[in-house]
């Protein structure tokens, strides 16, 4: 097999068309040679990548196994990872041990929702001024936002929750929205400019000729071309808002019916003897949009973290 | 495009709203914290202008170095298990084998759900008595009894690395994918043809063509591990004696905990200084990185 490999090499490489096709095509006999594999080299690849999922998905498929498991069966040893007689009675008790579980699920989307309309709004302009415009300090500028990535909200806590208090936002949703917006802009504005940049100068050039203002421009021109990326930019706005809910919720807010998901179930593990099954439920329930969502938005993902790791 | 004047006025007023914003909800409150650094602002409303005192007390009382010196570990175990776990998913996920695409998105959760509720799962795992981890050692007969992850310093030290590397490996490794993805295929081609096996490709074209994508993310990956604060405080609060407190979640205890607002802020402003540093690395590197390309 691998002695037939080599000998055919030339002719792949050679008639580039079959081998640039070959990709596409279904059919096992028309990959191109250099990407078939050995039988062991097929087996240690799954192997490797059940190492690797089992790594990455493991707090998940144990975390949906305890969902399962009747409390008097999670205390107990030895320990036993397949659920006997499991039951899905957690999906419905968490409802009156956490009282406010939609509430928190409810808060969680809505922060996120409002965090992305607002990135969305002030990243737009900003991302086309930095795509078109040169102007003195410019770089400058861009740089500061990039700087901005580098902080984390945690160590400019002490002076947001005196700004927050001074702004009469402490306990609203507002504490959560605000900070949390601002840390999402930065990353946002640099993704979008580096998919603005790439819009053919001429359009707009051509909009300004037939006498449209500058603003009739970014709305009629770039904004429709620019639209897939603005759609990256909200998915991972809404991805990194909803991902990230902790510390500004943590410390900027302690009414229970403004907690987003995971405050809302962390302020639960201090309460009494942790109900981990009904913890785990409620996670899953708050999690499965979120889930069901990346499975039809991969793409978009992969396009804006490949976009967003800045490279100039 | 005509009247210069009237462009850059009209970009101004586009990037108006977006500067405000970071103005007054960043770098207000970065220059707060260095102002309060100053002072001794507790939770009474007033509070005195103190100088150096801060600082002297933070480096002098205490374990502050120490503190400091734990952040660097744990943040380079952290980011180089990043890398190391990365690079291996990328070029497992980048083979065409039958399973590819559904591979790639099973490698996405730890990134997308709520970091928090990632880590609770992460928190029973490591539940001595009944959760998985002790659990299926013992079953297998490794370890003689339960293991208590969160309970000693140096399991925890160690436990909250993972964590971290569990929440970071998914970004790494779909960066990496698609920095793969982008070499062009002639190079591997044209190195088959010669005989060249795949470790060799691999060794000789994919990881030199790699350099930049590997430096710009492991710098990405310090800066935020350095800055990680939801998986130690969810798990362990810095525990078991303070083994797993970095200098974040120092800061956190002094300020929001004790209230000691000024000392907090102090001790906030060094992680600024070394946050800062690697910024202006980063950027250097990226500047380089770029006018390599150039030429």
């Amino acid at each position: 097999m691998s002695q037939l490999a080599r000998t055919a090499a030339p002719v792949a490489v050679e008639t580039g068309a079959i081998s640039k096709a070959a990709p596409k095509a279904k059919s096992r006999s028309s990959k191109p040679m250099i990407d078939r594999y050995k039988w062991y080299e097929v087996a240690s690849l799954y192997a490797g990548i059940a190492v690797f999922l089992f790594f990455v998905l493991a707090p998940f498929i144990e975390g949906f196994l305890v969902s399962l498991k009747p409390l008097a069966q999670l205390f107990s040893t030895p320990y036993s990872f397949i659920p006997k007689n499991g039951s899905f009675d957690a999906y419905i008790n968490m409802w009156t041990s956490v009282p406010m579980l939609g509430m928190h699920i409810f808060n969680s989307f809505f922060i996120s929702t409002v965090v992305t309309a607002i990135v969305v709004v002030i990243v737009v302009p900003a991302a086309y001024a930095f795509a078109r415009f040169s102007f003195s300090g410019a770089n400058v500028m861009l740089g500061g936002f990039l700087a901005v990535n580098m902080f984390s909200g945690a160590v400019l806590l002490i002076p947001l929750f005196r700004l927050m208090r001074s702004m009469g936002l402490l306990n609203t949703y507002w504490a959560m929205i605000v900070p949390g917006a601002a840390f999402l802009i930065p990353s946002s504005i640099w993704l979008l400019r580096t998919y603005m940049l790439r819009i053919p100068r001429e359009l707009d050039e051509a909009a300004w000729v037939d006498g449209a203002s500058r603003l009739y421009t970014l709305r009629r021109v770039i904004l429709p071309l620019a639209m897939p990326g603005i759609v990256v930019v909200a998915i991972m706005t809404f991805i990194g808002a909803y991902a990230q809910q902790f510390i500004f919720a943590l410390t900027f807010n302690s009414k229970t019916e403004f907690m987003p998901l995971p405050i809302g179930l962390f302020a639960f593990f201090g309460k009494q003897e942790v109900i981990w099954n009904e913890l785990m439920a409620a996670s899953f329930v708050g999690i499965l949009p979120v889930m069901i969502v990346i499975v039809f938005l991969q793409r978009y993902l992969v396009a804006g973290l490949t976009a967003g790791a800045i490279k100039q | 495009m005509t009247s210069n004047r009237s462009a850059v006025l009209f970009a101004l007023a586009l990037l108006a709203p977006a500067l405000v914003y970071i103005l007054v909800i960043v770098a207000y409150p970065l220059f707060d914290t260095i102002v309060l650094s100053f002072t001794n602002a507790a939770l009474k409303p007033t509070y005195d202008w103190v100088g150096w005192a801060n600082y002297q007390r933070i480096f002098t009382a205490g374990n502050f170095t120490e503190v400091i010196l734990r952040t660097f570990v744990w943040t380079f175990f952290s980011v180089s298990f990043k890398m190391v776990i990365g690079m291996a998913g990328a070029v497992m996920l980048n083979a065409a084998i039958p399973g590819q695409t559904v591979f790639r998105i099973l490698t996405m959760p730890p990134w997308i759900v709520p970091m928090a509720i990632g880590i609770f799962m992460w928190g029973w795992m490591y539940n001595g008595q009944f959760g998985m981890i002790s659990g299926l050692l013992q079953n297998f007969g490794i370890t003689n009894g339960p293991v208590a992850w969160l309970a000693y310093g140096d399991t925890a030290f160690w436990a909250t690395i993972i964590t971290d590397v569990w929440i970071g490996v998914p970004m790494v490794t779909i960066y990496f994918l698609a920095a793969m993805q982008s070499i062009p295929k002639d190079l591997y081609e044209a190195a088959w043809t010669d005989g060249a096996g795949r470790f060799y490709r691999w060794r000789r074209i994919t990881l030199p063509m790699m350099v930049p994508a590997i430096i710009t993310m492991s710098l990405l990956s310090l800066i935020a591990t350095f800055n990680s604060f939801d998986i130690i405080w969810i798990l362990t609060q810095g525990g078991p004696s303070g083994s797993t407190t970095t200098m974040i979640i120092d800061t956190f205890k002094t300020a929001i905990g004790s209230r000691k607002y000024g000392e907090g802020a102090a001790r906030a402003v060094v992680i600024c200084i070394f946050v800062s540093i690697f910024c202006i690395v980063y950027f250097r590197a990226v500047r380089k990185l770029s006018q390599g390309e150039a030429k």
